[in-house]
């Protein structure tokens, strides 16, 4: 199978998962009080509306269950996953409009859980059983272990209370005012990026103090994963034949592992990603709540402690997308660099 | 027969078991850090047994609930730790000795029962996945796919607020996400050991399949599936902390660390004079939770090395 075959089935694929997963929330909504359900279909101002009545049966709410999942489905087609009424928003409108904050932190954090992670997993698979390696799992334990919204508490009680080297939220008074006014052109929605654009460096290095520690966070939190698995499949690369005959060839212990080994063992790496997307999905509510970020994040935290139920499916689905597309590149790219998988 | 050869004939049987033990345990004791780990969940055991007696209730705004922490007033700002209150008191005035001490209870109850319900559902649908195999296996994997497609918590999260927030709630949202990736274990292992011949054999002379699968693949084919979800009860309390942090668990004042730390949020700045003056709000059921879920870890990430093959017997 070439690789777009393999990508078109994988495609294909796709489409029963997205179904199955809006089965699944269906199911839950079924869970609710006609009442909360109707704030599923509201997309403007419930006040304008006409009355509860008319809701219900505009949007077929009394009818058989079938008729009530079409017309659900088609809104959530239609880009209308409800009003939440924490924050008195559509809740489409506020992922949207939050999209570039939260991605912000995933764009800082991911490389640095990828790679640093790697580089811990093979140097501690190449010093087995030595200091190094006993030392970078100890530290993935520790990390594996520390519950994010306290380890988010701790980091803020000595960089940001203590200290005062870091502070919370996403941008400082006055760089915020400034981002916000006609100066100042928006045209990612990422400070870090538009302040460069705009010539504006203080902006984009105001932003990045406010990036620390939620990164700091989320990496220590996460990394293990990535330290763990590329330890065992680099362990279990250097015990290969091509290594010893790599070896053999009388190539340097460099030459070995970073054009040989290493290379292999990458591969187990792209799997776990998947897990990788999980986690920082899930890390990302805490840390934006923890650290005051006005991302989708916060907004699902702060959904799910107000009891906001279209916010919180909205949220649902919208990490189920989010997820199942990670999953897929996750797939597609290691198709690519291992034929073995779309030939097997 | 007489009982004393078939007993021989037992032990003759289980003797690679035993032996697999013995090294098992060999490799254990080798490592300091399954060693640390082990010494960590004998003492958390001892603290969740010995709760009536090192936190003993009996105050009267527990209202005879040894479960509710108890507490002398509404008053908002924590107290200082005292020898009344060794470990100070939270926000609304809740003793944070006797929160911590009683939580570990509520740990062990979360974990034990979560680990259970996974161990229930994965093997009924595992087993009948990888038993019947053809459309039924087809229809429980799709299903497992789904399930599989959210991030755990966040589905967990809202699970319980579709089920209404409790413990209770928090429990069956865990147990409800997290069984689909052990289904897949008990599957794969049922569908490993249906082609041996002893289970040939005895639906050969007749046996039903229930009596093959609980007698004959089951045995089998469970022991890997329950040692990897028990090692898992540190994760799940882990998760089960993140929903009582976020409000969604326990109600105020029930023993239980992530709502413990909750209750800090307010606290963290400290005073202008002394910005660490509430540490012990935080601190305290913070090192509960972390040095409870290492425990799992360590002995789980030992296990991981004995239970793996490939590194084995090097």
């Amino acid at each position: 199978m070439g690789l777009r075959a393999f990508i078109i089935r994988r495609l294909l694929l796709l489409i029963p998962t997205l179904i199955g997963v809006t089965l699944l929330i269906f199911a839950v909504i079924q869970f609710f009080s006609p009442m909360q359900r109707v704030a599923l279909f509201v997309g403007q101002s419930p006040k304008e509306l006409g009355s509860f009545e008319l809701l219900i049966q505009k949007y077929h709410l009394n009818e058989p269950i079938y008729i009530q999942y079409v017309t659900w489905i088609t809104e959530v087609l239609k880009g209308n996953l409800g009003w939440s009424k924490s924050i008195n928003r559509p809740v489409t409108q506020i992922i949207v409009e939050r999209a570039p904050t939260t991605a912000e932190i995933t764009i800082f954090s991911a490389p640095v859980i990828i790679l640093l992670g790697i580089w811990l997993g093979v140097k501690s698979a190449v010093h087995r059983d030595k200091m190094f390696d006993h030392l970078s799992r100890v530290v993935a334990i520790i990390g594996w272990s520390l519950p994010t919204f306290w380890f988010g508490i701790i980091l803020i009680s000595i960089f940001h209370v203590g200290l005062g080297w870091f502070p919370t939220g996403r941008l400082g008074e006055a760089a915020n005012s400034f981002v916000h006014s006609d100066a100042f052109i928006r045209y990612t929605g990422l400070n870090t990026i538009d302040g460069l654009l705009n010539g504006q460096i203080w902006i984009t290095l105001d932003a990045l103090r406010h990036l620390v520690l939620p990164v700091v966070t989320l990496t220590v939190v996460i990394i293990a994963l990535i330290i763990r698995v590329m330890r065992s499949s680099m362990l279990e690369a250097l015990n290969k034949g091509y290594i010893v005959t790599a070896r053999a060839k009388g190539l340097t212990q460099n030459e070995v592992i970073n054009k040989h080994a290493r290379r292999n063992a990458l591969i187990p790496v792209v799997t776990v990603s998947g897990m990788l997307a999980a986690g920082m999905l899930t890390g990302l509510v805490i840390t934006e709540y923890i650290f005051n970020i006005p991302g989708i994040g916060m907004w699902a935290a702060n959904a799910a402690i107000a009891i906001d139920v279209p916010a919180v499916l909205g949220f649902t689905i919208f990490s189920a997308v989010i997820f199942v597309v990670a999953n897929l590149i996750v797939d597609v790219l290691y198709a690519y660099i291992d034929p073995r998988i779309r030939l097997g | 027969m007489s009982h004393k050869s078939r007993f021989a004939e037992f032990r003759a049987g289980m003797g690679p078991l035993i032996k697999e033990l013995k090294f098992s345990f060999s490799r254990i004791k080798k490592s300091p850090l399954s060693i640390m780990g082990i010494s960590i969940l004998v003492f958390f055991s001892a603290v969740a047994l010995l709760a009536p007696v090192l936190a003993p209730p009996g105050h009267p705004s527990q209202a005879g609930d040894p479960y509710m922490i108890p507490r002398d007033s509404y008053v908002s700002e924590p107290q200082q730790p005292s020898a009344a209150h060794p470990f100070g008191t939270a926000e609304g005035q809740w003793d944070i000795y006797y929160g911590v001490i009683w939580g570990t209870q509520t740990a062990f109850r979360i974990g034990i029962i979560v680990v259970a319900g996974i161990l229930a559902i994965s093997l009924v649908i595992g087993t009948i996945a990888g038993f019947y195999g053809g459309i039924i296996d087809e229809l429980l994997m799709r299903f497992t796919d789904i399930i599989w497609a959210f991030p755990g918590l966040i589905l967990a999260m809202a699970l319980v607020i579709a089920l209404g927030a409790s413990l209770d709630s928090v429990m069956l949202a865990l147990i409800l996400v997290g069984w689909s990736s052990y289904a897949r274990v008990v599957r794969a292992e049922i569908l490993r050991v249906k082609q041996e011949d002893y289970v040939e054999a005895a639906k050969a002379v007749g046996c039903s399949d229930l009596r093959v699968m609980v007698k004959h693949v089951l045995p089998n084919s469970i022991y890997p599936v329950v040692i990897m979800a028990s090692l898992d009860i540190g994760a799940i309390v882990l998760s089960a902390a993140a929903l009582s942090f976020l409000g969604l668990g326990a109600d105020p004042g029930y023993a239980d660390w992530g709502q413990l730390i909750s209750f800090s949020r307010n606290w963290i700045m400290g005073r202008p004079e002394n910005r660490f003056m509430y540490w012990f709000v935080y601190w305290i059921p913070g090192l509960f939770i972390f040095t409870f879920v290492l425990g799992w870890n360590l002995l789980g990430d030992a296990f991981r090395d004995i239970m793996d093959p490939t590194l084995r017997r090097r």
